[in-house]
């Protein structure tokens, strides 16, 4: 789960974090009086789920308070386009309003889990700004890295190899130890999966801040931490992929106009490659479950089916513990219900499966029945062009 | 031969009185797996399918010298019941359980570092030897006792595999899901390992998907240590980056990951790569040198 910057270092404030003093305006006025109360310069900030605002014109500096609301007018409401956000861009509901000050230095500091080592890892950078992908993929060597034991938690030894490795002077050394440690518990204590501070500045003023934050939230913990559960912004997700997690339903909308339904996620990715390779193109990935019942084919159907694009649909079930013939059951009942109105190819194969096949075929309804993955993937291409 | 289990294993059942670990363990028993315990902290005494309950499994490896386990807990308690396991000494844990918070899996694995448990899983289907034991959830009957081993991150997927490889007349020596969470216990070198010194294991389908790199590292691994023929497979060709593809860890993130990346790494190696995942019995009829019908 994704959060906003303001949100982020709300959350990161709490444990200790230095980041700069803010405020969100929902409206124009606001960001004036928020602008008079902190003094100016003030730094207004496009509120939304992606990066690369600055570039799309999502961040402004507002000299004065009269700046500040014309800079929030301009950029609450519009459609900001990133190289994150797809080419339909992301509409801003709000805006962030911080204190500016000057800076002296931008670095990098960012946090994720290293499934290689199955540690969490620190990684600090003195290409603050830059993206880190960019960085380790030109220059990898200016990455430091330090792997945290869980028992022990992060130490300050740690922390301290960071900061001189990145030539934080002396005398800030302190603060950007004090920003790592802060930051370690933020991570460990809320479940994250990534945390990102591009850039971590030094001020002219002496301080160690977080210009800006990113906190990714890994979704298997969410389930105790309920304070992290109400940021989120429905907003900014996919409606179907949010009603679809309302099912435990696993959805990701795509591009094509072949709508699949799945059980397991491997087997559910093979379907969607098996796709591509017959010459079509999936709208989606759906992964009903390694157990999937009745109920959970009946609310895959009407999903898929939601979908404008789709003009054919594919349900390829691999039944194990749960038997083709209860699958091929719900199958039927979701048709019928929702009444299908694009061509249905269906291979089934595992327990029960000709019972599976006899239920489809007994019917009447307009079912194609498919021998194998690939003998599926043609049938639901050719129905797709057809249907075209 | 097989790896890890056979007709001698004895298993325990941790978490045996819910729906589901009551459900697989009838499964299981009819399959022919020996089941010695279960365990349900405050259900010590009763019975589920004849089999005894204990409240810990220290208790249960004590009373019936289990050495083996499978974890049918919730998430929230997965982790801690993993760990119950290796403190009780256990030279095997499968966890079945999808939805461990990947923190909780950080600090176990931390905790089974140095000690002789082997751990399977979280999130995956289990191991199976054909014929002779079933750890898990996958369909006992679609396999058959022979020579290849399978290892894959996927659960339905494997059985697609399984069931190609069983209906083109051959059978399986061990398959095991290795489970699509990030941060998880055996990897695919364990395995390749495993069936490398198996005798009775002639060749092996590994089946990779998108996200981190234990498919390179495997790649790696079959270039400097097996000499067994290796038939591969990787799911996700047409995923989109950055979007959790419904296992936790297959995610295409900072553009790595990829499966364009993997499959090079695969062939690069001399492992049989399977375009389609319908092909992945014919491909390996090919590299085995068989006739294809």
């Amino acid at each position: 789960m994704n959060i906003h910057e303001y949100q982020a270092k709300a959350v990161l404030a709490k444990y200790g974090v230095a980041v700069p003093k803010g405020k969100v305006a929902d409206i124009p006025a606001e960001a004036e009086a928020i602008a008079k109360e902190f003094g100016t310069p003030v730094v207004i900030k496009a509120q939304i789920h992606a990066g690369g605002r600055g570039k799309g014109g999502g961040i402004k500096l507002a000299r004065t308070p009269e700046e500040a609301r014309e800079y929030a007018k301009q950029i609450i409401g519009m459609t900001l386009v990133t190289h994150q956000t797809g080419p339909q861009g992301k509409k801003v509901k709000r805006v962030l309003v911080e204190q500016a000050g000057a800076i002296k230095k931008e670095l990098y500091l960012g946090m994720v889990i290293d499934r290689a080592v199955s540690r969490v890892v620190m990684m600090a950078s003195t290409e603050g700004g830059m993206e880190i992908e960019t960085v380790a993929a030109r220059t990898p060597e200016k990455i430091l890295k330090e792997y945290i034991d869980p028992a022990l938690g992060m130490m300050p030894y740690q922390a301290r190899k960071l900061a001189f490795g990145l030539s934080i002077p002396p005398e800030l050394s302190g603060k950007a130890v004090k920003f790592m440690m802060a930051l370690y518990s933020a991570f460990v204590d809320t479940d994250c999966s990534l945390a990102e501070i591009n850039p971590l500045v030094l001020t002219e003023d002496g301080d160690v801040i977080a210009l800006d934050a990113k906190m990714n939230f890994d979704g298997n913990g969410l389930f105790r931490h309920k304070d992290i559960q109400a940021l989120r912004d429905f907003d900014e997700e996919d409606p179907t992929e949010t009603e679809a997690s309302k099912f435990d339903l696993s959805y990701i909308s795509l591009d094509g106009n072949i709508g699949c339904m799945v059980n397991g996620a491997g087997l559910a990715m093979a379907t969607m490659d098996m796709i591509k390779m017959s010459g079509g193109s999936p709208a989606n990935f759906l992964d009903v479950g390694g157990g999937a019942n009745a109920e959970q084919v009946t609310n895959a159907f009407r999903l898929i089916l939601s979908d404008p694009k789709v003009k054919a649909i594919l349900i390829n079930i691999f039944g194990g513990i749960m038997r083709c013939d209860i699958i091929a059951e719900g199958v039927v009942t979701a048709a019928k219900t929702l009444g299908l109105k694009v061509p249905l190819v269906v291979r089934l194969e595992g327990t029960n499966v000709e019972k599976g096949k006899e239920i489809l075929a007994a019917s009447k309804l307009n079912i194609i029945s498919a021998s194998d993955m690939k003998d599926a993937a043609q049938k639901v291409v050719s129905a797709a062009v057809q249907a075209n | 031969m097989s790896i890890w289990v056979d007709k001698n294993t004895k298993l325990l059942v941790q978490g045996i009185t819910g729906s589901v670990g009551a459900f697989h363990t009838k499964q299981m028993l009819e399959y022919g797996t020996k089941i010695v315990g279960g365990v349900t902290p405050g259900k010590a005494g009763s019975k589920i399918e004849g089999v005894p309950v204990f409240h810990t499994v220290a208790d249960a490896v004590k009373a019936t010298g289990a050495n083996a386990t499978v974890v049918y807990v919730p998430p929230a308690f997965a982790g801690d019941a993993i760990c119950e396991a290796t403190d009780a000494g256990i030279d095997l844990v499968v966890c079945i359980t999808e939805g461990i918070p990947i923190l909780d899996m950080v600090k176990v694995k931390r905790y089974m570092e140095g000690k002789k448990t082997r751990l399977i899983g979280p999130n995956c289907p289990g191991i199976i030897t054909p014929g002779e034991c079933k750890i898990g959830i996958m369909p006992g009957y679609i396999h058959k006792p022979g020579t290849i081993g399978i290892v894959s991150r996927s659960g339905t997927l494997t059985y697609e595999a399984v069931h190609q490889v069983t209906t083109l007349g051959m059978g399986q020596t061990t398959c095991i899901g290795i489970g699509g969470d990030p941060v998880n216990g055996t990897n695919f070198i364990d395995v390749l390992s495993a069936f490398q010194e198996d005798p009775k294991t002639e060749a092996v389908i590994l089946i990779g998907e998108i996200g981190g790199t234990a498919e390179e590292e495997a790649a790696a691994f079959v270039k400097s240590k097996m000499t067994k023929p290796v038939v591969g497979f990787v799911a996700g060709q047409t995923a989109p980056k950055g979007k959790r593809m419904g296992h936790a860890g297959a995610i295409i993130s900072g553009g790595k990951g990829t499966a364009a990346e993997k499959i090079e790494a695969f062939r690069a190696v001399g492992i049989s790569v399977s375009e389609a995942p319908s092909d992945l019995g014919i491909t390996l009829l090919r590299r085995l040198g068989k006739k294809v019908h």
